[in-house]
């Protein structure tokens, strides 16, 4: 949905997949640039990331076959964090080459998880509750995507404002 | 030691996506998320099997919340949704979500009769 008071796009487009795109000529060179490391990275990330997860699904367990608010929350915090990292890594600053590696493609997608959440919502269906698997698929995947764009909106409009100030003291000198 | 064999399969699950998506995307020029998808029906397959298999809690600490909880993504399956949105194709963007649920589900559902079947 295009919106007015949205920022011009910098010139950098957001890659597809954030975990690796390879169109994107410095990702595809890092895997034999520096194999050991960015795998280490990821794994390290990944590690991170579904510790964090398996402490919160075990904090807030639910019902065999009931909404899995646990894997809801987050597989939705997840996806607000892309949004602000991808927009923070491809457009705000120069990042470090193990940034994405380690905290995208590790961090939050070792955090945020597919199967747990196709799980659950068959163990809804097998316990004769489809209207809450439907729920728990749908829900899911609407506040997912709402908090992508308001990852990317949000950290773009205050990376916006932040620019806009870093010029206005520049110009002051 | 349930949180090390979590840890030790999500060491393992996360590298292994990272590659996989690359394998894919090096094999596949399409727009489509090729990667994430594969590697979100195959974890889903997999854990399906897991789950049927009278496991201890060790078994699926490793390769259940572990290795397919980081194998498998929602936030890259999020992101890459809206970015196929944002560039014009809608179409896809809801392809993606629909076939990655239905894919997903099938897969669990094989998964999960294969173990029933050994």
């Amino acid at each position: 949905m295009p919106d007015a008071a949205e920022p011009r796009r910098p010139p950098v487009a957001l890659p597809v997949d954030p975990d690796v795109d390879l169109h994107v000529p410095a990702q595809r060179a890092e895997l034999a640039r520096a194999p050991w490391t960015t795998l280490g990275a990821v794994s390290a990330g990944g590690v991170v990331g579904a510790l964090a997860r398996h402490g919160l699904a075990a904090a807030w367990p639910h019902p065999p076959g009931g909404f899995g608010w646990a894997i809801f929350a987050v597989n939705v915090t997840g996806c607000l964090l892309i949004g602000v990292l991808m927009v923070v890594i491809t457009e705000v600053r120069q990042a470090h080459p193990l940034t994405r590696p380690f905290l995208g493609v590790g961090v939050l997608g070792g955090f945020t998880t597919f199967s747990t959440y196709v799980l659950e919502a068959q163990a809804a269906l097998d316990a004769g509750a489809p209207r809450t698997a439907l729920a728990y698929l749908a829900g899911t995947a609407l506040a997912a995507l709402a908090a992508v764009v308001t990852g990317v909106r949000v950290t773009r409009r205050l990376a916006g404002r932040a620019g806009t100030r870093r010029t206005a003291d520049q110009g002051e000198r | 030691m349930t949180v090390l064999l979590v840890a030790l399969g999500a060491a393992v699950g996360a590298p292994l996506r990272y590659l996989a998506d690359r394998l894919v995307q090096s094999r596949h020029e399409s727009s489509f998320p090729w990667g994430t998808f594969t590697v979100n029906v195959v974890g889903s397959a997999l854990l399906g099997f897991l789950a049927a298999l009278p496991a201890g809690e060790g078994f699926t600490a490793l390769g259940g919340i572990g290795f397919c909880g980081a194998l498998t993504t929602y936030s890259t399956f999020g992101y890459e949704t809206l970015r196929l949105a944002e560039n014009g194709a809608r179409t896809l963007a809801f392809l993606n979500v629909a076939a990655s649920v239905a894919a997903g589900l099938g897969a669990a559902y094989c998964g999960m009769a294969l173990a029933s079947a050994i």
